[in-house]
């Protein structure tokens, strides 16, 4: 074994490290110290196949319990995107809510699928063939679930809403509400709601085109990308709102949260930065976002789903096959990937940061919309008018 | 065809802005510069009338730009400020005295008394020895920690009421990506504050007047206006974990100009929750300067020197400063830890 002194340069400290320079037959996982290793994670932490299993759905419950935001007897959309991360997350929640969990979990998913099939300009035979991919996932899973197409964001009258003022209660205490739960029902009417298919509705040349002019008019890929997400973002809460859900749960994992807090200091988002990387996102109101997913590393994930066959489907984005200069964000992902190599211990650090941020002002039901950007719904942070330099 | 300058579309273009992506001719530039300088000092407040503004001078372009630009606006608005120079000598052979040269000669152009001062009268440490000792990965902590605390001395000395120093926007935005990447919140939120507090014994304040010029601005500045400055990159920076941050910005720059500008809104922006423990200003025991630990940072690096321990400046040492200051000697564990460099 070897005694490796390596320095942190983020914390200025000195750890030691016993690393093995390659994983034998006979080398024990650190947990048990009886089975033998199957996968490194970190530095020195190796895992037999049991404990990485166990370690992976403890860090989930422990992500929910710890943050106690939600609630018994909810509904929970999971936003799934056919990737690793949300699929990862998909069957996370399978587990949690499965008979035989530890303290099982007590709320009532549901699955949206966002096709944006339209706004890359992928034909709609590809898009069919995507959707019934996913939809042999969702179904096989039991939850109740929504496909809908990017399309409907230019559409429907009725997004107007997203910014009229939420009408149900705010969220009473997490204890008082289990208490309620328990007192009311207790864990024998655990009944999900009726199960509603709703597959790809037929989606209009014209409307697909109306997406398009929009995603064209910005001029440059990280505007386009940016203009993606709000849309994306809007949809998904339009869904929540109007299917009747209350939380919203996002697939974002650790990596990923590293370089969107990077791409959003360099794109001036700052004074967002606490809700678009923290762990609960409360500016829509009524309904929250949040990120289970956001202590898991990418390779912990792509682990996970290779050894415990976890089905996700490779779906193409604005970005596919573009140089690394393309946009801020790809570049900032390809930063943050090389510097990851040199220094272990930079998406964890940037992590760290995330979690000691806030959002600068009040809470998000008391304001007033004048206060309010129109795409994102945070909170402004330049006056219009005014002499914008602060110091 | 030529371009016609879009601001006065009077004479032919020269340059195209790199801030703003306008064509402007030799004037017009200039006087977008120099006014966009003005407006910082001014909605900044950084400089009242009467005061004496010590200007810290290296050579090279940005404290060459900041020299120039401060006297032509004081002469230009009436700040009736008195200006004078600092400059530090580092002792790094082959890079400091050559631009040492150079500020002796911009002394002379722009008729500034000036004042230098060398950290092996400060501390009895040149860089070249320092480097020696600690090898080429954490060189520019010594360097830096020693040269805040050497233009400080050198204000006190020249008894100058406030000091300015040449920090870009690059600079700025450089910094805020470091601190996120390092995880320095307690920096990270200073770091883009236009001038540091006025509190303290010993502690001059200092601003950045240029915090909003884009070091690429500042280069076609200094070179139409063919001043005088240093150009060389020092010898001892290549390994420093900023390039790494620099590199980034040089390539988020050529995908967005105004990304710079967005950064620094970003880091201006930022909190902190609350709960999360920040250091509190004190002063040094030793020396009494302004520290956040028991001892400053510069007397924990001078003892490390002097004791051979090159490594007692950087890493957690804490625990060590009640030893370091009552004088025991250090276990032998403790010893071996902070001896061992990687070159």
């Amino acid at each position: 074994m070897n005694i490796l002194l390596t320095m942190n340069p983020c914390r200025w400290t000195l750890k030691m490290f016993a690393v093995p320079l390659f994983i034998s037959a006979s080398q024990k996982c650190v947990r048990c110290k009886e089975a033998s290793a199957a996968v490194v994670i970190r530095a020195g932490d190796a895992y037999c196949r049991g404990c990485f299993k166990e370690y992976f759905i403890h860090k989930f419950r422990a992500m929910l319990g710890k943050n106690r935001i939600i609630f018994p007897g909810e509904k929970v959309l999971l936003a799934v995107s056919g990737g690793p991360s949300s699929c990862s997350m998909l069957s996370q929640v399978q587990e949690g809510l499965s008979q035989k969990a530890h303290k099982k979990l007590r709320f009532f998913p549901g699955i949206v699928y966002i096709d944006e099939g339209g706004a890359i300009g992928q034909s709609t035979e590809e898009r069919q063939r995507t959707v019934s991919e996913l939809e042999v996932v969702f179904k096989a899973t039991g939850f109740p679930f929504h496909i809908l197409p990017l399309e409907q964001v230019s559409v429907d009258a009725k997004m107007q809403s997203l910014l009229s003022e939420s009408q149900s209660q705010p969220p009473s205490a997490y204890k008082a509400a289990v208490d309620r739960f328990n007192q009311t029902c207790g864990s024998d009417c655990l009944t999900p709601p009726e199960k509603q298919k709703k597959s790809l509705p037929d989606v209009h040349e014209s409307h697909t085109q109306l997406l398009q002019q929009l995603i064209g008019s910005a001029k440059t890929l990280t505007a386009r990308e940016d203009l993606l997400n709000t849309l994306r973002q809007h949809l998904l809460v339009y869904t929540a709102r109007t299917e009747g859900y209350s939380k919203l749960m996002l697939g974002d994992n650790c990596t990923r949260l590293a370089i969107k807090l990077l791409t959003s200091i360099s794109l001036g988002r700052g004074a967002q930065l606490a809700q678009d990387t923290g762990f609960s996102d409360s500016r829509y109101g009524d309904i929250i976002a949040v990120r289970p997913m956001r202590d898991y590393s990418a390779k912990e994930i792509a682990h996970y789903n290779h050894m415990f066959d976890v089905p996700s489907v490779l779906i193409p984005s604005l970005e596919t096959k573009t140089s690394e200069k393309a946009s801020i964000r790809g570049l900032t992902e390809s930063f943050v990937t090389k510097l990851q190599t040199d220094f272990p211990s930079t998406v964890s650090t940037i992590y760290r940061t995330s979690e000691k941020l806030q959002t600068v002002c009040r809470s998000s039901s008391t304001d007033d919309h004048s206060d309010r950007c129109l795409l994102c719904l945070c909170v402004l942070d330049t006056a219009v008018g005014e002499c914008v330099l602060e110091f | 065809m030529p371009a016609q300058c879009s601001s006065c579309t009077d004479k032919r273009a020269v340059l195209k802005r790199p801030k703003t992506g306008h064509s402007l001719c030799k004037e017009c530039f200039f006087w977008a510069f120099e006014e966009e300088v003005h407006q910082t000092i001014v909605a900044a407040e950084l400089f009242k009338s009467g005061e004496s503004v010590g200007i810290a001078a290296s050579g090279g372009k940005d404290s060459t730009v900041l020299a120039h630009v401060m006297k032509l606006l004081n002469e230009r608005y009436n700040y009736g400020l008195e200006l004078m120079l600092i400059s530090v000598d580092e002792g790094i052979t082959g890079y400091r005295d050559d631009s040492l040269e150079t500020v002796k000669r911009n002394q002379q152009q722009y008729e500034l008394p000036l004042k230098i001062v060398s950290y092996e009268e400060l501390y009895g440490w040149t860089m070249d020895a320092i480097v020696k000792q600690v090898g080429l990965k954490n060189n520019c902590t010594f360097c830096g920690v020693f040269r805040r605390q050497a233009l400080d001395r050198g204000a006190v000395m020249l008894k100058v009421d406030k000091i300015c120093t040449g920090h870009n926007a690059d600079d700025v935005a450089e910094t805020v990506l470091m601190n996120v990447l390092r995880g320095d919140i307690a920096r990270l939120r200073r770091c883009t504050a236009i001038s540091t507090s006025s509190e303290g014994e010993g502690v001059v304040p200092r601003c950045k007047p240029l915090k909003y010029a884009y070091e690429k601005e500042i280069v076609l500045y200094a070179y139409f206006k063919k001043l005088d400055y240093f150009s060389t990159e020092c010898i001892y920076s290549p390994n420093a974990y900023r390039g790494y941050a620099r590199t980034f910005l040089k390539d988020l720059e050529s995908i967005r100009p105004s990304t710079i500008i967005d950064i620094i809104h970003s880091g201006e922006n930022l909190s902190v929750r609350e709960g999360v423990k920040m250091p509190v200003q004190g002063t040094c025991s030793r020396c009494g300067y302004i520290s956040s630990q028991a001892l400053c940072k510069s007397c924990v690096l001078l003892e490390g020197l002097n004791r051979g321990l090159p490594k007692l400046g950087i890493g957690k040492h804490h625990r060590l400063h009640d030893k370091i200051l009552s004088q025991q000697p250090l276990t032998e564990k403790e010893e071996r830890k902070l001896k061992s460099v990687d070159f």
